[in-house]
């Protein structure tokens, strides 16, 4: 096993994390109602922590003297290792439910079975993340059901967003060449498409929503290929470590 | 913008919170949410975020029947005038030791 | 604080009111009793609870927007969690307090209407914008400084949904000053340009967290009523300068200096003396004419319209939910 591979597959995980948890960030003042305001930024808090978390592990696994600020802050987009699905704009309050039902039904089987792996740090994260997946899954399905089988505006924006972010849905479940070199440490991220699929049907069917063909599917993420949203994204997040290096906050 | 008038307002839900095995609900506050479903997850996000509940019961508002604080004088029983369910009232000869 | 423009100066507006009534109410008050939703209360007891305690939940609700406006360009992972988390917890005071007035027979969506349109206000200084990090740092430092002041008497007001939410606020809000000092001590002691960004905080916001407690004692007559019913336990004044004794030294170990030249101990009073303050210049941000006032009201107004096929799409699917329960029974 390359120390590389384990780098690289820690430092991805930690970015689908922190970009989401970013994204979710986004939402603060501007959720529908007040108790959704609080909803959201819980669950940017598990994603931040859990980055957090990763980055400090896969810091130390560098040994480079990098700390989770210097991962984050000072990596440009082709750096960056995230699934393209979490670096996708919030767009509207359906769309941004619809990408958390797709993410978070894989992330819910994700944890736990990455609770098993042979890495004991990688483990103990995974733990305690697999709670919280469970919970963000949960509030995904509810919201998608309530405002797939709501009114007709709801369910087109609804299928609007299901629709729209469909095609970042494959990358989920395609395994990187760095997991292929972490057999044991590593989640068979094909085996999980399965249970995703069922999951996922079994939420689409109750909100009385379609489920889009499987088309053409993005791909690249893991090998720092990304949409144009990215840049932009870390551009405003990044902004005074940039401007200001080496300084401490 | 006004709220549609045909949009009905989402209800409010009372909540009660058990933060510990051992202790009884207690009520903490309210919530707004369309059903029981979203009111536990608003419950649980609102009123759970530093580590407070073991258990949440959600109520909606309106099930809630409250007695009418003019009613004080009939409904709560002013006790001092039943000693006999005091325990103090009895005497226990202390050969007996403690009852 | 949360008053600013809405007490006429006179006596209770409820003219109906029994005077035994309002007696027995007053003997209850005076012997530190609570007043629950249910209790009779003057008119005008309620009415200016309803308005003080709305009032407060809206600038919580407002509150988010100046910090929430640099949680996406924090400059590091703590940062950021520790201001997501903070302007979280703001919002769900907004919560626990439009849920204390509920109480006294309000509709949440009443008084959100209330902010939108301009009939009911928020706390001035947050009409003021968050133009740099160190805005963030001074906000927690001085404006939740001068907040806790004013809230750790109100977990003792006499209506007991109000000290209870305020009570479960004090908790909270421990945290919330000292996020914001901390970030002000790191660059305080951080490089120049960090020490300058602290400074020109600083000179920004001192000014109005001072203001943040209201007029001067002597403006303000319609207190004594509030006083009276123990819905305000201490007076403009008293807080306010409690607020410079506490902040003075605070800024003095950051080495920043306070924009205020007439700003001095007072050995014989053992306080601290400030220049004079411009209340015209406060009436009239109150009123409208500060930098972010319009802008604040437009962004509420904007979450609160492009949620409505939200909350339209929620009450419509338990509309479904309960006709199918019927149905089947």
């Amino acid at each position: 096993m390359s120390e590389g591979a384990l780098f690289r597959y820690v430092l991805g995980l930690a970015d689908d994390q922190l970009v989401l948890g970013h994204r979710l960030g986004e939402w603060v003042g501007k959720a529908p109602m007040l108790e959704e305001e609080l909803a959201l930024a819980n669950i940017a808090l598990d994603l931040i922590g859990q980055a957090r978390l990763l980055y400090q592990y896969a810091a130390e696994i560098e040994g480079a003297g990098r700390g989770e600020d210097d991962l984050a802050y000072r990596r440009d987009e082709r750096a960056y290792l995230n699934l393209q699905l979490v670096e996708q704009p919030n767009g509207d309050f359906g769309q941004t439910i619809a990408r958390q039902l797709l993410y978070a039904g894989m992330t819910q089987a994700f944890w736990p079975a990455l609770a098993g792996s042979a890495d004991a740090r990688l483990a103990g994260v995974a733990a305690k993340a697999a709670k919280e997946s469970a919970y963000h899954f949960r509030h995904a399905a509810l919201w998608t059901v309530r405002l797939g089988d709501g009114t007709a505006e709801s369910r087109a924006r609804m299928q609007t967003g299901v629709d729209a972010l469909w095609e970042f849905t494959g990358e989920l479940f395609a395994p990187s060449d760095d997991e292929a070199d972490l057999a044991g440490v590593a989640v068979d991220r094909a085996a999980l498409k399965v249970g995703w699929d069922a999951a996922i049907d079994r939420v689409l069917a109750e909100a009385t929503l379609a489920r889009p063909a499987d088309d053409w599917m993005a791909s690249g993420g893991r090998q720092g290929l990304h949409g144009e949203h990215l840049g932009h994204m870390l551009a405003e997040m990044q902004f005074l470590q940039r401007a200001y290096p080496g300084l401490a906050w | 913008m006004t709220e549609a008038p045909n949009t009905p307002r989402l209800p409010l839900w009372e909540v009660f919170i058990r933060p510990r095995n051992g202790l009884a609900h207690r009520h903490v506050g309210a919530v707004h949410a369309a059903d029981a479903e979203m009111a536990m997850l608003a419950a649980r996000d609102v009123y759970t975020r530093r580590g407070e509940g073991r258990s949440i019961w959600v109520v909606e508002a309106r099930h809630l029947h409250a007695s009418d604080p003019d009613d004080k004088a009939a409904l709560f029983d002013p006790a001092d005038d039943k000693v006999y369910r005091q325990p103090t009232h009895y005497h226990v000869p202390e050969e007996v030791g403690d009852m | 604080m949360y008053s600013q423009g809405l007490i006429r100066p006179g006596g209770p507006d409820g003219g109906e009111d029994d005077a035994d009534a309002l007696a027995r109410f007053q003997a209850r008050i005076d012997a530190e009793e609570k007043i629950e939703p249910g209790d009779w209360m003057p008119a005008a007891y309620r009415k200016t609870l309803i308005r003080q305690i709305s009032q407060h939940a809206h600038s919580e609700i407002v509150g988010m927007q100046p910090e929430g406006n640099w949680i996406t360009r924090a400059p590091t992972l703590r940062r950021k969690a520790a201001l997501i988390a903070k302007v979280q917890d703001e919002g769900g005071h907004g919560l626990y307090l439009y849920a204390a007035a509920e109480t006294l027979g309000i509709a949440r969506e009443e008084m959100e209407e209330q902010l939108l349109t301009g009939a009911a206000k928020y706390s001035s200084i947050f009409n003021y914008p968050t133009l740099t990090w160190a805005d963030v740092g001074a906000i927690g430092w001085l404006v939740d400084g001068a907040a806790i002041m004013n809230q750790i008497p109100l977990c003792r007001c006499s209506f007991g949904p109000y000290a209870r939410a305020m009570i479960r606020v004090c908790k909270e809000e421990s945290f919330h000053q000292r996020q914001g000092y901390e970030v002000m001590t790191a660059l305080a002691k951080g490089s120049p340009a960090q020490k300058a960004m602290a400074q020109d905080a600083l000179d920004r916001w001192w000014t109005p967290s001072v203001m943040m407690f209201g007029p001067p004692d002597s403006d303000s007559t319609h207190s004594d009523q509030s006083m009276a019913w123990k819905i305000k336990r201490f007076t403009n004044d008293s807080l306010r300068q409690r607020f410079i004794d506490a902040t003075v030294p605070q800024a003095e170990y950051l080495g920043l200096r306070i924009p205020d030249p007439d700003l001095r101990w007072n050995a014989e009073t053992g306080h601290y003396d400030i220049g004079p303050l411009d209340w015209d210049d406060f009436w009239r941000v109150v009123k409208g004419g500060g930098p972010m006032n319009r802008q604040r009201i437009a962004n509420r107004r904007r979450a609160h319209d492009d949620g409505q096929w939200v909350r339209a799409a929620a009450a419509a699917h338990a509309a479904k939910r309960a006709a199918r329960r019927e149905a089947a029974e």
